[in-house]
């Protein structure tokens, strides 16, 4: 502080005699900076004191837990939860954990994402540089489609897959989540794609480049920002999903979501806490991981798609 | 317009509408292989549009369009025999030079050493081999044109068509390129269309000069023809910086007609009119180029002489322009550099109605 004041008197001596000039002298405990960093500071408390007390209570065991000291840290740190939560852990009559679900997540997510993706580039990528006859009332539907509630749809999509002759299975799912990512992901890509340069598009069909070519050629290589926004969207979305997942597979096919919610909500024994927090952190890991290796690719992919619409 | 016997490019009829909106009105356009053609107009005129409907970008609504004698008003872009250039060069950004150049004839499944060749060739022409493995992120503006360029040049087309190549460029660039445009014009004789909104570059590229309106062409000519006898006031306003000067005013009809505007009467022995039925007594505006009036000494040799004072000065280095009144209106000559002349100063100016236009007020069209 007294540094702080020795440097304004100096300032003010110095306007005094010459009037301002050089950079305006800041001061870093202005009332501005007190708001600013102290409400990031609160906010950032509020959300990671439950994360601390998730961490802090899977690395105990049940007796400390039942001392009922939730933000204190482990006396003595087990990691014998987590290894319960991945391998051990009974749901229904399988015990081999989590892990099970897990598997089935990826098996879930990776064809929805790569499927959903492919198909919404594509039409975006449509809509944007040819537009057909018909183009915009097709759009105007497929929006429509974003703000009907997944619940009404549920019942009817569980009669067409058992017509099928898949529902209960792997494939169904992936089938339907890809049909409700299709909404939002076609906007995305319609919108990033609108925002390129038309003269782009002229010049390589001028070239003599086709509908693939051009896509393939020029559109792709341009669009890896907002692939990997689709990309994060996707599989957090479908990774953390637990309606379809609870309606459209069978026990042995939950994905890790609903394997979770019947490991922790399990009403028969003793509640393992740390077991409980361990399992919802697992679960949690793959959106999170993907989120803070791409986290700045992100933010350029949603303002990259954001600006023209 | 005198019908030309084998064109390159040949638009019949041609009408776009987007809606109700009509851009192009039934407009007719004959290029003459190996010529130099430039559509001029204000933004909004439908100049690149048309350019767009030429190229195959754009689906027509009426008409029909051969090149070299060929319908292509169903052809895909490609199949046009045309090479385009962008305003905005529309390079890939993700290939170097040498793929941009290479895009089309990849497509196109030529042999490998064909297009080794015709990059060389192009590469040499337009002075680009140092850059031919460069980004086009790595490249300066008038690189990138050129690169543009290039990229019409190696798929050996028989039209060139330009949407404002220089329009993104700085002054001086836009100058050193426009005379390369010419050069290259010059070497290659291909037939070529550009559109501009710039008059110097149409001035000075053009073999002919379409000017633009509305969808509509005004005028098609040699460019000192649409610079000497614009067919109507807009052509006039739209060529010429500083731009042409109009004084309202009425003609009186008689054995030598005079034009009359409050205070001045300017004979018209020596202007030729378009047609005799241009003589008859009618409200007029009567238009001369400020290089075409003289001022000082110079000026009592003219046919036309008046008595004015200098109303602003506004030097621009290589010459000055100078306001002063006639007729009640303002208008503005342009006098040498090195003549001083004070805001009040009394002078004499002088003009040859030979070399001015005359416009009905009502129509617009030139008497």
């Amino acid at each position: 502080m007294a540094d702080v004041s020795v440097a304004a008197e100096a300032a003010a001596i110095r306007s005094a005699a010459s009037g301002p000039s050089g950079p305006k002298p800041r001061h870093a405990l202005s009332r501005r900076n007190i708001f600013l960093y102290g409400t990031l500071l609160v906010v950032a408390l509020y959300y990671l004191l439950p994360l601390y007390v998730m961490v802090v209570t899977s690395l105990k065991g049940m007796p400390e837990i039942r001392l009922g000291n939730i933000f204190s840290p482990p006396l003595e740190i087990t990691f014998e939860p987590w290894v319960k939560a991945w391998s051990q852990a009974c749901t229904g009559l399988n015990c081999d954990g989590l892990s099970r679900g897990f598997w089935n997540s990826v098996r879930i997510t990776v064809p929805s994402v790569l499927l959903s993706i492919a198909i919404a580039s594509v039409n975006g990528y449509a809509l944007a540089n040819w537009r057909f006859k018909g183009a915009d009332t097709f759009f105007v539907i497929l929006i429509v489609g974003a703000f009907i509630p997944y619940q009404v749809m549920i019942y009817p999509i569980v009669i067409i897959l058992r017509e099928i002759g898949i529902y209960g299975t792997l494939t169904g799912l992936v089938i339907v989540h890809s049909i409700f990512g299709m909404p939002i992901l076609t906007l995305l890509f319609r919108n990033y794609f609108t925002s390129m340069p038309e003269e782009l598009f002229r010049a390589a069909r001028v070239d003599g480049a086709g509908f693939w070519g051009i896509y393939l050629r020029i559109m792709l290589p341009m669009s890896l920002p907002i692939f990997v926004v689709a990309i994060i969207l996707q599989v957090t979305g479908i990774w953390n999903d637990f309606l379809f997942g609870v309606v459209y597979t069978r026990p042995d096919t939950y994905p890790m979501t609903v394997q979770l919610n019947n490991i922790v909500n399990s009403v028969q024994g003793v509640k393992e806490y740390n077991v409980n927090m361990a399992a919802t952190i697992l679960t949690g890991l793959v959106p999170l991981i993907v989120y803070f290796v791409s986290g700045k690719l992100f933010v350029r992919g949603i303002a990259a798609g954001a600006v023209k619409g | 317009m005198a019908a030309i016997a084998d064109p390159s490019v040949s638009i019949q009829n041609l009408s776009l509408n987007f809606g109700s909106v009509s851009v192009l009105q039934t407009l007719n356009l004959d290029v003459a292989e190996g010529e130099f053609i430039v559509l001029l107009g204000p933004s909004g005129c439908g100049k690149s549009t048309l350019l767009n409907c030429i190229a195959g970008l754009l689906d027509i609504s009426e008409g029909r369009i051969f090149i070299k004698g060929k319908n292509v008003t169903w052809e895909e872009p490609k199949d046009r025999g045309i090479g385009m250039v962008f305003q905005s060069y529309a390079l890939y950004p993700q290939m170097t030079v040498e793929k941009n150049l290479s895009f089309g004839l990849r497509v196109a499944g030529v042999p490998k050493d064909e297009i080794a060749k015709r990059i060389a060739r192009a590469a040499e022409i337009l002075q680009i081999e140092p850059l031919l493995q460069r980004k086009p992120s790595a490249l300066s503006g008038g690189q990138r044109q050129r690169v543009a360029i290039g990229r019409a040049l190696v798929r050996d087309v028989d039209v060139f068509l330009f949407d404002e190549p220089l329009s993104n460029l700085d002054a001086k660039l836009r100058s050193e390129l426009r005379v390369e445009i010419k050069l290259l014009h010059r070497k290659l004789e291909n037939t070529m269309i550009y559109v501009t909104h710039d008059q110097i570059e149409a001035m000075t590229l053009a073999d002919r000069i379409a000017v633009m309106r509305g969808g509509v062409i005004q005028q098609l000519d040699a460019p000192q023809t649409i610079y000497n006898r614009p067919v109507n006031r807009f052509v006039a306003g739209f060529l010429g910086s500083p731009a042409m000067n109009f004084i309202n005013g009425h003609l009186e009809a008689g054995e030598a007609p005079v034009f009359k505007a409050d205070g001045v009467s300017v004979p018209l022995g020596r202007y030729q009119f378009d047609n005799e039925s241009g003589r008859a007594a009618k409200p007029c505006v009567f238009g001369i180029r400020p290089e075409h009036i003289e001022f000082g000494e110079a000026a009592r040799a003219m046919p036309f002489t008046a008595e004015s004072t200098v109303e602003i000065v506004d030097p621009m280095g290589s010459d000055t322009l100078v306001w002063t009144k006639l007729g009640g209106q303002i208008i503005s000559f342009r006098v040498e550099a090195d003549k001083t002349l004070r805001n009040g100063d009394a002078i004499r100016i002088g003009f040859d109605p030979a070399r001015a236009s005359l416009f009905d007020a009502e129509t617009d069209n030139r008497l």
